[in-house]
């Protein structure tokens, strides 16, 4: 089950000790497609984007060429990368940033010539310092070498970049938290409309917002798009990084078509559960993401569309396992806690409700709990996101309130005698 | 008039120069302000002020959003545990109770001699390797409880200047999120993140 087709971690298994130097990069075909993009036009590499299907790798899964087209004609236009990576459960552009940062560099410069773009900022997550330092030397490289700067590959074209270090809070990864933050203003998201900072982004002007990821495919879908829309679904095509963690035998980040089935992610490519022990439940995409149960979605197909029909989603493509010595209370207290603690406080229902949910599940789970807890945590979620929709009704101005709600869906809808266990038998029945 | 020694001043003269707007500065600056001082003191942060042309209220409004923003005296390591989903499923939160236990500090607190600090951090990224920690947010991966007393051991007694990633990977460290490949010679003096240029070689012109 390891043999798949590699894109964006190939140089790096295929030269571990030196793929994040400028050495191995340009001998492994570095940066020919960034000088070939210098001599294509906007509307040339949107089209190129555009039609190799190819779907933004931070969350929402919007197609990236789409996302181009929508950059208002204002000028000076700005490309600010989202490597804000915070989600529980997803570490994939850490692997990114420090095994093959050549590789983000050369999408940059791709981006930046496809939008007109003359200044990009990378934004980088406080906790990512080593992420950070790779990244610097690669830009320092690039500049050195003249792919960055004035006149990048002999053209009069010319590229600034910049490293931005955040400083812990998972909401910048919100685009317009990013861009906030990016202004040295609170990271708190802005309200929509405008929807796409390529309408009004930093600073006011015209902002195009892309992943880690995203941004790391571009120049295989340059050199060679054929390639890229051959591999994986009919509309998920390329490959995708997932993140596999939790109670598995071979956690890791894994680059894989999309279209396998669950099975066959958990019980083959990560290597199954340990010894005696069963599977409980998984996240399918990040602590965000409600989650999935084997009875009924151990064998659907990993796509979008078939996650998104399952009530769920592949989000940045964090898959965390739980076996069966997991409290579901205890790990949906953790995710809870999670949006508690990075909630901005903009919003009431979720400044609010995140922290009282939290609550609610600490007292179920060291034996406080009541029999109205259940209906409490439910009548709350329904306050952060009406009609406990998926995807999610909001009453709050960004997704991160109705986030906290997908793990009470989930033990309500799947482990409700696990919850009554708890309230009954005045504490955890799993604690030893 | 800038308090800060010459260099420093210069380090926040390049900064500004790689933004359009001085009020994005405001975050890097703020690193530049905890490396002079260990942590945000008030005139640290009015330091803040002046550079970008704001008030001092308005730099805190932003330090108090960040939580590595510490306007607390930090201790000289700053031992950060994650305690989120992947790291708590595979036993992170008896970790973080033998960091407390050993380094005699509870969560979000500092040892009287002002070395060591303890917190619970929330995702580090670093999943594939949990549990995990960070010391000045250099990350250790695949830790367990008897290896973590042995690294709040080995920060008392090696009181090491530079805190090296790599070099307490081998030390104290796991089974990693992925191959690491490459060693790291730098690494973090306090605690604060290691990112000795805090900009880039970018020539700083405007567009």
């Amino acid at each position: 089950m390891t043999d798949f087709p590699r894109l964006i971690t190939k140089r790096m298994v295929d030269h571990p000790t030196d793929s994040h130097g400028i050495e191995r990069y340009l001998a492994t075909g570095g940066y020919e497609q960034a000088r070939r993009a210098t001599g294509m036009t906007r509307d040339e590499l949107v089209e190129l984007i555009k039609d190799s299907g190819l779907l933004g790798r931070g969350g929402a899964a919007f197609s990236a060429g789409l996302k181009w087209s929508f950059l208002a004609p204002g000028r000076p236009s700005y490309l600010v990368v989202n490597a804000d990576e915070s989600e529980p459960g997803t570490f994939k552009d850490r692997q990114l940033l420090e095994r093959d940062p050549h590789q983000l560099v050369e999408g940059v410069i791709i981006s930046s010539i496809a939008n007109e773009i003359h200044h990009a900022f990378i934004y980088i997550r406080g906790e990512y310092p080593k992420p950070a330092r790779r990244v610097q030397r690669a830009i320092d490289e690039a500049y050195e070498q003249g792919f960055l700067g004035e006149g990048i590959f002999g053209t009069d074209y010319h590229l600034e970049v910049t490293i931005h270090l955040g400083a812990g809070a998972y909401i910048c990864g919100e685009e317009t938290a990013l861009i906030n933050s990016l202004e040295g203003l609170r990271g708190e998201p802005r309200l929509k409309p405008p929807y796409f900072p390529a309408a009004v982004g930093l600073y006011g002007k015209p902002t195009i917002v892309n992943n880690v990821e995203t941004l790391c495919n571009l120049p295989h879908i340059v050199a060679d798009p054929g390639v890229f829309k051959s591999i994986g679904h009919e509309i998920d095509t390329g490959t995708f990084l997932f993140s596999l963690s939790g109670h598995v035998r071979k956690p890791g980040n894994y680059e894989l078509p999309h279209g396998l089935t669950w099975r066959q992610l958990i019980f083959e490519v990560a290597g199954g559960l340990h010894e005696g022990r069963s599977l409980k439940t998984w996240i399918p995409g990040g602590a965000s993401a409600p989650w999935f149960v084997p009875d009924d979605h151990l064998d659907l197909p990993i796509t979008k569309d078939d996650t998104g029909d399952a009530g769920s989603m592949l989000g940045s493509g964090a898959v965390v396992i739980m076996d069966d010595t997991t409290c579901v209370v205890q790990a949906a207290e953790r995710i809870v806690r999670f949006f508690s603690h990075e909630s901005c406080g903009q919003c009431t229902p979720c400044r609010e409700g995140t922290t009282w949910l939290e609550m609610i599940l600490r007292r179920i789970e060291t034996g406080q709990g009541r029999e109205v807890d259940i209906d409490m945590l439910l009548d709350i979620s329904d306050n952060i996101s009406v009609g406990l929709a998926w995807p999610p009704t909001m009453t709050t101005i960004c997704p991160l309130g109705p986030s906290a709600v997908s793990p009470i869906i989930s033990i309500t809808k799947y482990f409700k005698d696990e919850i009554m266990a708890h309230i009954q038998g005045g504490g955890c029945p799993l604690a030893s | 008039m800038s308090r800060w020694p010459p260099e420093t001043q210069e380090r926040a003269r390049q900064i500004l120069t790689q933004y359009p707007h001085k009020r994005s500065a405001v975050m890097p600056l703020l690193y530049l302000a905890m490396a002079e001082n260990g942590y945000l003191t008030d005139e640290g942060m009015e330091e803040v002020a002046g550079w970008v042309g704001i008030t001092p209220a308005q730099v805190v409004s932003v330090a108090s959003f960040y939580t590595m923003y510490k306007r607390e005296p930090v201790g000289r390591y700053l031992i950060s545990c994650c305690t989120s989903i992947s790291c708590m499923l595979l036993g992170a939160d008896a970790v973080l109770h033998a960091i407390e236990d050993e380094a005699g500090v509870p969560d979000g607190e500092t040892d009287s001699s002002g070395l060591i600090s303890v917190e619970h951090a929330e995702c580090i990224g670093a999943c594939g390797g949990a549990p995990a920690l960070q010391v000045n947010y250099e990350l250790v991966e695949g830790v367990t409880i008897e290896k973590v007393r042995e690294l709040v051991q080995w920060l008392r007694g090696a009181t090491p200047e530079v805190v090296n990633t790599d070099e307490m990977q081998s030390l104290f460290g796991g089974k990693t999120s992925f191959d690491w490949a490459v060693r790291e010679e730098s690494g973090a003096i306090g605690p604060y993140p290691a990112m000795p240029s805090l900009g880039t070689a970018a020539s700083g012109k405007e567009q």
